[in-house]
């Protein structure tokens, strides 16, 4: 295995998500990716339109420093280390290819048929994504966190309310690919 | 040059993300379809090492590097906020096949289409402050 190219097994990539867990925590923060959309709403002026939003976000610049180096890293790992192709579960690449049209599984790290530049003008796919994105900004706001904040950081604290929220994220996620997705694609 | 840190801890990241294929629409949602070991693989061992690290943290008292206290205090409790808050963003996850780290992640991968998904969690974040005080938490 060329651990510099070929893709990360989960015993890899799990463990080195808990080495950044702890790198936070030993610089005195908290693990945490969606709370730097509320940081970049308060940014732009949102504490005009709500109390939520007023805050002195400065204090959370290490998290949008942490957000920016995602970026650059999302742009190194897929230029230099990596052919961009996701392998998953054959009965599954089928299954999306038969009931979906979807036959990218296997070829890209993303669906083209979703992701790619040229489908991406159909209304239908920006709408997929923009009103999945409002879900997810919603919900992550509403329930104090996301898979970071609440499914690695809360659960390994032990807390009750990550497990409940995990609870919802598997639901939620669950309802949308088995009862949703069949009325959509 | 602590920004520097956070910088280089985000690269770090966002490397880990995009290699262990967390950040892909596909693996999200053969997860959802129990097709696959690897996502709950990922969490559950860093949960797993979180856990028994996290532990370690309040026996031995380890304290952050600034002398201050480790963050990790309790949530506030409830449940409506977290089992309601945690379908809608689970129903996004799976909708869009990113959660809010990989956002980024894919960003920088040049899939410009999660721009829009970005646009949207942002929306969704200032929708949730204007209507906050109205929900059950």
């Amino acid at each position: 295995m060329n651990l510099f190219y070929d893709p990360w097994p989960w015993y890899i990539g799990g463990p080195l998500i808990a080495l950044v867990m702890f790198v936070l925590l030993y610089l005195g923060k908290q693990f945490g990716m969606s709370s730097n959309l509320r940081t970049a709403c308060s940014a732009l002026g949102a504490g005009k339109a709500a109390d939520f939003f007023k805050f002195d976000w400065r204090t959370q610049r290490w998290n949008l420093m942490v957000v920016l180096g995602a970026i650059i890293g999302g742009f190194i790992a897929s230029n230099f280390m990596s052919d961009n192709i996701v392998t998953i579960n054959p009965e599954v690449a089928q299954q999306l290819a038969d009931d979906y049209n979807i036959t990218s599984a296997n070829e890209a790290y993303l669906p083209t048929e979703i992701f790619s530049m040229e489908n991406i003008s159909q209304p239908k796919n920006i709408l997929i994504l923009l009103i999945g994105g409002l879900l997810v900004g919603f919900g992550a706001r509403y329930a104090g966190g996301c898979t970071s904040g609440h499914a690695i950081s809360g659960l390994s604290n032990l807390q009750l309310p990550s497990l409940i929220a995990v609870i919802g994220f598997f639901i939620g996620g669950l309802v949308m690919i088995h009862l949703i997705y069949p009325l959509i694609f | 040059m602590r920004y520097i840190t956070y910088l280089i801890v985000g690269i770090f990241f966002g490397i880990i993300m995009f290699k262990s294929e967390a950040a892909s629409w596909f693996r999200i949602y053969e997860m959802f379809q129990f097709g696959s070991f690897h996502m709950y693989g990922i969490m559950g061992s860093a949960l797993a090492i979180g856990i028994i690290g996290v532990q370690l943290i309040k026996r031995k008292n380890i304290k952050p590097i600034d002398g201050g206290e480790m963050r990790l205090q309790p949530k506030d409790k409830g449940f409506s906020r977290y089992m309601i808050g945690g379908i809608i963003f689970g129903l996004g996850w799976a909708l869009s096949g990113a959660c809010p780290g990989p956002m980024y992640v894919l960003a920088g991968a040049g899939y410009f289409p999660i721009l829009i998904v970005i646009l949207g969690a942002l929306l969704g974040t200032f929708l949730y402050g204007l209507v906050k005080n109205k929900l059950p938490h």
